[in-house]
């Protein structure tokens, strides 16, 4: 469990359009890593990148080198349904499968993999629960619709879905933004705690959260409306947010912008 | 940035016009009210045509089914004319049913494929005109696919019929007496049904399938599903309901085809299971036969026999709603 990502030289298009152009860097295992940027500088489309699900987009498609532990997920020999096996990810919305109780929607990466004995899946969904921080919310009721609960407890759920299969690497996309501000914080001590067994990668909105959980944070940016998004630097992320080396990474975070 | 600038409020002056006032007078607007009027207007006008239908269909039904000497709901044979009258809906109702199962039997599960197809497999130049053709397919009059069926598929099929019979004849389904022609039959008759109703069932799923939301398709990419996992676990189950819909508006047309039947089957009025024989009849094929040689009492026997279908109808489409409504609480959004 737990692996490191090279990105190494990673450009990304729509089309023609260049979204993103010449991202280099390296995350360590068990580590978080914030990606932080305006709106439109592609930290989504690189972090979609991390888990080849930006090519399910029509038209989409990258140049560069992606590392997973050393192996090239973008090699033709791989089959992306694999490399998403081994990176989980979560979303900007929360997405259980509506037709599915609280137990199936857990459960569903696992069936994928194979039939296993029931009481080892008990266990599995139990685990899963319980590492997301929902267990005690819904033990009673794991047969009712993963729809009916609430929408921090709905992310809640997509993290324990995603964490069930032990997937390498954990991706996070504004899992927050759609949330309270009590949802908000169960979700960032329980990346804190996933921290201890999984490589995370977030993209935030909200530069106090990508301060509060990451260890690192690479800022993005763009010149401007079609140019190409940047990563403009990435360091510690103690260092980006007192003494960033870009002055346009202090004029972002100082809300000095543009 | 400008070191004047002008205070917040004359700002806003300039954005915003002066507020209308609150106050109309009146609490609901005149457009608001017509529309309303219209639209209630319309759908109880819809209702009334339907209680209408029902009443009419009911008042000319009750002198036939008095006269009626035998069990109207249990009596096979069809002889409202003679004396004593002697008429039932017992085999009607079975051929009905019988050819409309077949038909939706066959056509479903290549509906749902072609859906599928069209909407998550096929290149976007190639969905964009099957779709088309699907949607041409279901414009065909049924009487083009009575004798479509009469003149190239009954003879095409007796091949076919020929080796289940051979094959499989001890299924109760497939067994024959000796010598049928595998002409007339009642598989010939579901197939063309199969055939009519399977683009309406085809178009109205594949409509369904392309409204799957994008993220429960990429919650199940990102779990590392197949594409057909992806199918399994966000597109068949988020169009279920509209899988069931659009079956039970195929079973619709079905139970209600007269031409193509009246035109394939050799019509009698047996209750049969051995769909390769021929024979077997339909409420809407008898009617249409029928009426042009019924005399008063006929005449309102074969209408008795259409209210029967048409309360057949209205139960298969509450049962529908039925199983859709069943599982609301797994269908969508948040409750």
């Amino acid at each position: 469990m737990a692996k490191s990502i090279d990105v190494s030289d990673l450009s990304i298009y729509y089309g023609k359009f260049c979204a993103v152009q010449g991202v280099s860097l390296t995350i360590e295992p068990r580590s978080v890593t914030a990606f932080i940027g305006p709106s439109g500088c592609g930290k989504s489309s690189v972090l979609r990148t991390l888990n080849r699900m930006h090519e399910v987009v029509p038209g989409a498609w990258s140049s560069g080198k992606v590392l997973l532990d050393g192996e090239d997920i973008y090699s033709p020999s791989v089959d992306p349904v694999n490399v998403r096996r081994a990176i989980g990810m979560v979303f900007q919305k929360p997405n259980p499968f509506p037709t599915m109780s609280i137990y199936d929607n857990v459960a569903a990466g696992l069936k994928l993999q194979g039939r296993r004995p029931r009481r080892e899946l008990d266990e599995i969904v139990e685990r899963s629960l319980r590492a997301a921080n929902l267990w005690e919310e819904v033990k009673d009721r794991l047969e009712r619709p993963g729809a009916g609960l609430s929408g921090g407890q709905q992310q809640r759920l997509c993290i324990a879905r995603a964490i069930a299969v032990e997937p390498e690497v954990l991706l996070m996309d504004e899992p927050c933004s759609a949330l309270d501000p009590i949802s908000t914080l169960a979700i960032e001590d329980l990346i804190e705690q996933l921290k201890e067994h999984y490589t995370i990668v977030i993209v935030t909105h909200n530069m106090q959260q990508a301060a509060r959980v990451s260890d690192r944070t690479g800022f993005f940016n763009l010149a401007g409306v079609g140019q190409p998004g940047r990563l403009i630097e990435i360091d510690n992320t103690q260092r980006i947010f007192s003494n960033p080396a870009e002055k346009a990474t202090e004029d972002y975070i100082s809300g000095r912008f543009g | 940035m400008s070191d004047e600038q002008p205070p917040i409020e004359e700002v806003l002056a300039t954005l915003a016009p002066a507020p209308a006032p609150l106050s109309t007078g009146r609490s609901v607007r005149p457009g608001d009210r017509i529309f309303a009027v219209l639209s209630g207007g319309a759908s109880l006008t819809l209702l009334l045509i339907i209680a209408l239908i029902a009443a009419f269909l009911l008042y000319r039904s009750i002198p036939a089914v008095r006269a009626d000497t035998t069990n109207f709901l249990t009596t096979s044979a069809w002889f409202p004319d003679s004396t004593p009258s002697t008429f039932g809906i017992a085999a009607l109702a079975w051929g009905t049913l019988l050819s409309s199962l077949i038909a939706l039997v066959l056509a479903v599960p290549v509906a749902v494929g072609t859906a599928l197809f069209i909407a998550h497999f096929a290149p976007r130049r190639l969905a964009q005109p099957l779709a088309y053709l699907v949607d041409l397919l279901a414009a065909v009059p049924s009487v083009i696919y009575g004798l479509w069926g009469l003149f190239f598929l009954v003879p095409q099929m007796v091949g076919l019929q020929t080796w289940l019979a051979d094959h499989l004849g001890w299924f109760p389904l497939f067994s024959v007496g000796s010598g049928s022609t595998f002409k007339q039959t009642m598989l010939n008759a579901g197939v063309v049904l199969a055939v009519m109703i399977l683009p309406i069932i085809s178009a109205v799923t594949r409509e369904v399938f392309l409204q799957v939301p994008r993220d429960h398709v990429e919650a199940a990419q990102a779990l590392g599903a197949t594409r057909w996992e992806v199918i399994r676990l966000a597109v068949l189950p988020f169009g279920r309901p509209g899988i069931i819909s659009a079956s039970m508006l195929g079973l619709g047309r079905a139970l209600g085809e007269t031409v193509a039947i009246a035109l394939v089957l050799s019509t009698n009025y047996v209750i049969s299971w051995k769909i390769l024989e021929p024979g077997g009849n339909t409420f809407a094929a008898n009617i249409a036969l029928q009426y042009g040689y019924a005399a008063d009492l006929g005449t309102n026997a074969l209408i008795a026999s259409g209210l029967v279908l048409f309360v057949i109808t209205l139960v298969v489409n509450i049962v529908a709603r039925g199983v859709i409504a069943r599982r609301r609480e797994f269908a969508g959004a948040a409750g």
